[in-house]
């Protein structure tokens, strides 16, 4: 009884052991910050990387694909069936995205898919990515008539961060016609007698203009604006006879008005369209309504590099940037046909891929399986959305578990804090110990005091720790606005994370971990005092002055 | 000067003829202070029968305290035996002598040495607290208490229950150290130089503190004192001389 008698007082008496609490508590306090933020980083990416791949991905190793995706569908179906929910065939090829900014081609790499917009967004998150409410519930690769989102719908702000959304669409698209035409008219005004331009290239043409070295300076802007205004004709595509895939071209032999027609439409990665300023407004390099070239190589060996000219009708923001600069989507039954991926005599088209969503809480990993068996390996990869990001997911677990020995670190230095003030105390109560000896107490009542002493201070220190860290995990944007406004510094700049808000998840495992740990720390750490203690002669306690 | 008797041959057929509360033969200790080795006792022999009251004199250095020191089992002699009612104690294992000194020995200490942190009542409570566990001195603390409170009131200090030991003055210091060493029944109370802080008045009261238990309740004690004056209170007088017991 004693013991809890003289712990409660020494608590209540030695104040100075309560400096070496606070470091505890700091110590358990930026853990549970640390780990909740981080935790709510890794969610947050898993389920970007888990928004944007499907549960599983059955692949071919050829960039050709596989012929008859209806069949590989059933076949899947008929070895793990009562584990799907959806498929959907896609093609993903690497290819050149040629876009115009203010008369200067940009040219960015990107991975080219090309997806079923009936059941793509069935298997996959996509949808929820798209900046056009009505494509958010069924995607259309038409160009709609404006009401693009504003605001950042997945932000949930109010404030307009994409003002220049608001005249997208076919307004955007007659403007830029229109005032293309009009520039034109000026230009062919003030050069009079220049010789004549030619008023439209294809693609494949463009090319050849801009490489063209002793081309006039001028001449090379009016091919440009030529192209940008695009109006392929017949007479040019007829001349122009070495074009492997014009028999299957729709558009073929018709002239085409950029003010009411568009050509198949493209839905790019939003990071591949636009950047974001400090004021954190985003600022589009292409707008819905603009035509882009892409340049991708043909199905069969050797691939050749076609290009063709798509119309924006969207942008796709998983706001994981890997993926917002490096994808771009196109109809698959378009990307088929012009990479020559349709069979001209079965009719049947190949895919690179097929994209399986699985009923919820099936276990990913025995359905992949199941489908490795099913089909052969040497033809066909089966992955889950976890073992293509595996690397990137076991860098994050890595960065983790690296934080939490560092952070942990900082509990074991408050650790040697108590051991020192321990030591203090120990040698300041030698003659207390010796009294109590003399009363009886046996040496293990002794270091009970201080090992109870160690507990307390313990659960003292890391239940503030605990309270100040889930305080701070909780109210984390709060206290990062509040910051903020004190210093005029941007703690958190969405440009940089693309989140708008630090999502924060608190694991009660891991916070009762970090508050295990303190604990033991704690105890730990007053073990050495607590031995000497008990160690301590009583008559030369009783003598220590 | 050596203390061989004829009893000192015969330790055990004597604790049989005549049960001693306290016996002590043929004690032995030396200190080590770096190399020198200093031989504090060199064979003690002592008795004490129930209800004695025995002063121990000596000059500073002549092994008093360490003498008590070893009959408190605070310390373990070199050679000798101490028996308390006939049974040997200074071989017992730690949890034993540490539970005799709880409930067999009372000790009063010339420096007081109250815990600085706990009131003149949880003081004098201190021996039961070390005794009982959480569960059982629930289940005594009424009693414990009323004893407590009874001991303190009977050396005047009712008034005081609740004051820090730095609150009291030595003549009540040393009175809750008595009730310390009384509150847990005791059949022998050790006392080192109770008086040797306090004035002459205040020690006497102590001093008539102890004689008034001695009398009216039979406690046996042993009091080092190097004070003749006050070692006359005493039945019987014990000298220490260069460790060796000196016959008067």
């Amino acid at each position: 009884m004693y013991k809890l008698l003289l712990c409660w007082r020494y608590l209540r008496t030695r104040w100075i052991a309560l400096a070496s609490v606070i470091s505890v508590t700091l110590g358990v306090a930026t853990m549970i910050v640390v780990n909740s933020v981080m935790a709510g980083f890794s969610h947050e990416m898993q389920t970007r990387i888990h928004g944007i791949l499907s549960d599983l991905v059955f692949e071919s190793h050829s960039l050709s694909g596989f012929q008859d995706p209806d069949w590989h569908m059933a076949e899947i179906r008929r070895a793990a069936g009562d584990a799907i929910v959806g498929m959907t065939p896609t093609v993903a090829v690497p290819a050149m995205l040629n876009f115009q900014v203010r008369g200067q081609w940009i040219t960015r790499q990107v991975m080219f898919i090309g997806i079923d917009e009936a059941t793509h967004a069935g298997v996959s998150d996509f949808g929820r990515y798209l900046q056009h409410p009505a494509n958010r519930s069924q995607l259309s690769f038409e160009l709609r008539d404006g009401g693009y989102d504003t605001v950042d719908s997945q932000a949930g702000g109010t404030e307009p961060t994409r003002p220049a959304l608001e005249a997208a669409g076919w307004p955007h698209r007659k403007m830029r016609v229109e005032r293309e035409r009009l520039w034109r008219e000026r230009l062919e005004a003030e050069r009079g007698s220049a010789p004549e331009i030619e008023t439209a290239t294809s693609s494949a043409s463009l090319v050849s203009d801009l490489g063209g070295p002793t081309r006039p300076v001028d001449q090379q802007v009016d091919a440009v604006l030529a192209a940008t205004s695009a109006e392929p004709t017949a007479e040019t595509r007829a001349g122009k006879p070495a074009d492997p895939f014009r028999q299957v071209r729709p558009e073929e032999g018709t002239r085409m008005d950029p003010a009411t027609e568009q050509f198949s439409g493209i839905v790019p990665g939003i990071g591949l369209a636009s950047f974001r300023d400090s004021a954190g407004i985003d600022r589009f390099l292409m707008l819905p309504g603009d035509d882009v070239k892409v340049t991708f190589p043909t199905a069969g060996t050797p691939p050749k590099a076609v290009s063709e000219t798509f119309t924006v009708v969207d942008f796709y923001e998983s706001k994981m940037s890997e993926y917002d600069s490096n994808f771009v989507f196109v109809p698959i039954a378009a990307l088929q046909r012009m990479r020559g991926m349709i069979d001209p005599q079965s009719g049947l088209a190949s895919v690179n891929s097929i994209q399986i969503k699985l009923r919820q809480g099936t276990n990913l990993e025995e359905v992949r399986d199941r489908l490795r068996k099913a089909f052969p390996a040497d033809l066909y990869a089966v992955a889950s959305w976890r073992d293509k990001q595996g690397p990137l997911l076991a860098a994050v677990d890595m960065e983790m578990a690296v934080l939490n020995i560092l952070l942990f670190l900082i509990i074991a230095v408050a650790g040697f804090g108590i051991l020192a003030i321990f030591f203090m105390i120990v040698v300041e109560k030698t003659r207390d110990i010796g009294i109590l000896k003399s009363l009886g107490a046996q040496a293990s009542g002794i270091a009970g005091i201080f090992l109870g002493y160690g507990l307390f201070l313990g659960l003292v220190g890391a239940g503030a720790g605990l309270a100040l860290g889930l305080a701070i995990a909780l109210n984390i944007n709060t206290i990062r606005v509040g910051v903020e406004w004190c210093t005029g510094q941007r703690v958190f700049d969405p440009s940089i994370y693309y989140f708008f808000h630090i999502p924060t998840i608190i694991d009660p495992l891991t916070v009762s971990w970090i508050v295990a740990g303190a604990v033991g720390i704690a105890v730990a750490s007053s073990v050495l005092p607590a031995l000497r203690a008990a160690r301590l002669h009583p008559v030369e306690a009783l003598r220590h002055e | 000067m050596s203390s061989a008797t004829l009893e000192q041959t015969h330790p055990t057929a004597a604790a049989v003829r005549e049960p001693k509360l306290l016996s002590v033969r043929g004690l032995r200790k030396h200190y080590r202070s770096g190399d020198r080795i200093l031989q504090v006792l060199r064979g003690v022999d002592l008795d004490l029968a129930a209800a004695e009251f025995v002063s121990i004199v000596g000059q500073s250095g002549s092994g008093k305290s360490t003498l008590l020191h070893l009959i408190g089992l605070l310390d373990a002699a070199d050679e000798g035996e101490i028996c308390l009612s006939g049974q040997r104690v200074d071989d017992l294992p730690g949890r034993q002598r540490d539970r005799l000194r709880n409930t067999a020995i009372g000790m009063v200490f010339q420096a007081y040495h109250l815990l600085p942190e706990l009131t003149a009542l949880e003081n004098v409570l201190a021996p039961l607290l070390v005794r009982h566990g959480v569960w059982s001195w629930l289940q005594i603390r009424a009693e414990a208490r009323r004893r407590a409170v009874e001991l303190l009131e009977q050396f005047g200090l009712s008034e005081r229950l609740q004051h820090k030991p730095r609150q009291l003055s030595g003549g009540e210091m040393q009175r809750v150290a008595i009730a310390r060493a009384l509150v847990g029944g005791p059949r022998l109370l050790l006392a080192d130089e109770p008086t040797g802080n306090l004035d002459a008045e205040t020690g006497a009261g102590i001093l008539d503190v102890l004689c008034a238990l001695n009398r009216a309740e039979g406690l046996s004690i042993v009091l080092v004192t190097h004070d003749p004056s006050i070692a006359r209170r005493a039945d019987r007088i014990v000298r220490l001389a260069a460790g060796c017991v000196e016959t008067a």
